[in-house]
């Protein structure tokens, strides 16, 4: 039987199983809570440092909610039951780290193109190759958007702390059922393994979406069309007699492969496209500080944003004009917000735990007269306040 | 038993906006897909409760052919994706249809852990010793000595049994013939279907464009003829020497039985939660 999560006997068990109030807990754990908050019963995953926590805490977990937890041969094979799973209606999730998220990709197009809403988190860690397996950073951006091959959006989140990646792991579930999408959840070594305080709100707090289901025979057939003019098709589920063909070839809107006609092609994948470019509503997601009269700029993310912060508010108490922005869906890029922030600023520094990545996406919508500078830092260590204060006082 | 006539059994469960097929004149995967069809149509199963899943392949072509629910998904991964759907709703009856080079090579890992788990599947396995999609290059079941456009000398390297191979890890049913074996082929698949845990029928299949025709059989007749010189029966095989089934491919039943599948397994797993909870005795 589907278990959606919203169901009144989910919700008496989440009740009675994750009562309010303050946790300690690592970011691992807080992004697992999260992930059964929204709704997901299915994990299928494979053992990598630094995501292992969240694999523990979904096997301990799911049991109790008559959910399902699968360790799977490898992180290919994890993805591959994920997207089964997903068409007979579950709520899925995998948790994973560089190396094991290059192996996802195959299989992360493959739900592009069929358009199997799931959540991919990817727990950063500083590469390439095994890396320092142990530690954090923030060197997937690109992997993420471009990972997989052939033209393809993606939407990708990622949050600033634990209870960050509580709140953010049920959001990035709710992108996915409402654009049918896969949803990767950029999570870093370094939040994964702080333990911090943790707020777990009553589950009335928590507002969940499930996708949608075809209302009609005539929908079912139809299983990539748009009968709604948003670019979304309702999803006919395994079991419910629809006889629904998916494939990962190009296929026609009744899911029937056709390779030959160009034009098939074409209204598939712009199709694909344009359901995340025209529903950015659902999506866009960022945080600013003292953007109002900002003259410098800081561009940060993920855990790089906190002591982005902190530098921020010590250079205020020096009178400096400093504003921070920090997008937290980051791809697709909040790219109106930055461009509008990007011409008031004179100098508009990104940083990031990697060699300059997001400061890429960042130039395309800085204007030439703009002082584009990156502060990067790699070897798994963050970023310090000491050490972003001083890049802007050198602009100030 | 087997009175409907093929056009019946098309009629009935094809998708005719999806004919003609890919397959080449002589091939065996219409075949084996005919003696899946009056299988499950002699054993009166419900078409809504069945998916159909394969990877890539000229074989894995078959769910788009059937109407039915169905996955077809990457290159070697149908078992992992069909892991997923039979835990998530048991009530499905999953057939991965599945070619020689998609289960062995590239899917070998998703195909032992497969059936280490004892995964509710029934699996139809095409076998044509090679790589006919992409045009006949040697696979991992290619015997010593035939020919691929990859080993035109030869194929140097040792053949998979994959029959074996799900013995070994462990399989509940595990079947090998001929597509010219066709009742023992339909009687197979029905005993496949009935089971729990993972069931396996792999079928020797004629692939004359790809394959024959580099090895000096360019029809499918003279394939069948060689499939009757090198097959040899599983009760004759026991009684032979080593030596004298080199080269040789076993066919019949090698086993069958009944240890609990991953569904059964995950059910007592849950009670244990439960237990452990204290929610239940």
């Amino acid at each position: 039987m589907i278990i959606r999560g919203d169901e009144p006997e989910q919700l008496r068990l989440l009740r009675r199983l994750y009562k309010p109030g303050n946790y300690f807990m690592q970011g691992n754990e807080a992004l697992s809570y999260g992930a059964l908050f929204a709704g997901c019963r299915f994990y299928a995953g494979y053992p990598i440092t630094p995501s292992s926590e969240i694999a523990e805490t979904m096997a301990r977990e799911l049991p109790k909610l008559g959910g399902y937890y699968l360790q799977m041969e490898d992180e290919i094979g994890s993805i591959a039951a994920m997207v089964g799973a997903s068409w007979t209606g579950f709520k899925v999730m995998t948790a994973t780290a560089g190396p094991g998220f290059s192996l996802m990709q195959e299989n992360l197009g493959y739900a592009v193109m069929t358009e199997t809403p799931l959540v991919l988190v990817d727990v950063q860690r500083s590469g390439p190759s095994t890396g320092q397996a142990t530690k954090g950073a923030q060197g997937d951006f690109f992997q993420a958007r471009w990972g997989t091959h052939g033209d393809h959006p993606i939407v990708a989140v990622s949050p600033t702390s634990g209870q960050d990646a509580f709140w953010e792991v049920i959001r990035a579930f709710n992108i996915a059922e409402r654009l049918r999408t896969p949803v990767v959840f950029l999570f870093d070594g370094v939040l994964a393994h702080t333990r911090e305080r943790v707020i777990i709100p009553p589950v009335e707090d928590v507002e969940i979406a499930y996708r949608r289901l075809p209302a009609n025979e005539e929908e079912a057939k139809l299983p990539f069309g748009d009968p709604h003019g948003d670019g979304v098709p309702p999803m006919p589920l395994f079991g419910h007699g629809y006889f629904t063909h998916v494939t990962g070839s190009t296929h026609k809107e009744t899911g029937l492969r056709d390779v030959y006609t160009p034009e098939v092609h074409d209204r598939l994948v712009r199709r694909i496209h344009r359901k995340i470019e025209k529903n950015r509503e659902v999506y866009e997601k960022y945080e600013e500080h003292f953007t109002d009269d900002a003259e410098i700029l800081i561009v940060s993310w993920g855990v790089t944003a906190r002591p982005a912060l902190g530098a921020v508010l010590r250079a205020r108490e020096e009178g400096i004009n400093v504003g921070l922005f920090v997008p937290k869906t980051v791809h697709p890029f909040p790219a109106e917000r930055m461009r509008e922030l990007a011409k008031k600023a004179r100098a508009v520094l990104v940083a990031e735990m990697n060699l300059g990545q997001m400061i890429i996406e960042v130039e395309r919508y800085v204007n030439d007269d703009v002082l584009l500078k990156g502060v990067n830092k790699i070897g798994g260590v963050p970023l310090t306040v000491e050490e972003i204060l001083r890049e802007i006082r050198g602009v100030a | 038993m087997y009175f409907k006539s093929a056009y019946d059994i098309r009629e009935k469960y094809l998708r005719k906006e999806m004919l003609p097929t890919i397959f080449c004149p002589g091939c065996g995967i219409g075949s084996a897909l005919q003696y899946t069809l009056r299988a499950i149509d002699d054993l009166g199963m419900n078409p809504d409760e069945i998916v159909w899943v394969s990877g890539i392949g000229c074989s894995s072509r078959v769910p788009g052919y059937v109407n039915f629910d169905g996955l077809h998904t990457t290159h070697g991964r149908a078992l992992a994706f069909a892991t997923g759907i039979k835990l998530a709703n048991p009530d499905l009856k999953i057939i991965a249809f599945m070619g020689d080079g998609d289960t062995s090579a590239i899917g070998g890992n998703h195909f032992i852990h497969a059936i280490r788990r004892n995964l509710d599947v029934t699996v139809i396995l095409i076998n044509n010793f090679t790589y006919g999609m992409t045009g006949g290059q040697v696979a991992p079941t290619t015997l010593r000595g035939l020919k691929g456009t990859t080993a035109p000398y030869g194929q140097f390297e040792n053949p998979f049994d994959i029959a074996g191979l799900a013995v070994a890890a462990g399989a509940n049913y595990v079947a090998r013939w001929s597509v010219f074996n066709y009742i023992q082929g339909i009687n197979s698949i029905k005993k496949a279907l009935q089971k729990e845990g993972f069931t396996l029928v792999e079928f020797l299949s004629p692939c004359p464009v790809s394959f024959g025709r580099r090895n000096r059989m360019k029809t499918a007749p003279e394939l069948l003829r060689w499939y009757q010189r090198i097959t040899v029966p599983l009760n004759k095989a026991k009684k032979m020497p080593p030596e004298e089934l080199e080269g040789k491919v076993v066919i019949g039943e090698f086993v069958d039985r009944d240890r609990p599948g991953l569904i059964k397994a995950y059910r007592e797993y849950i009670k244990r939660a439960k237990k452990a909870m204290g929610w239940e005795e």
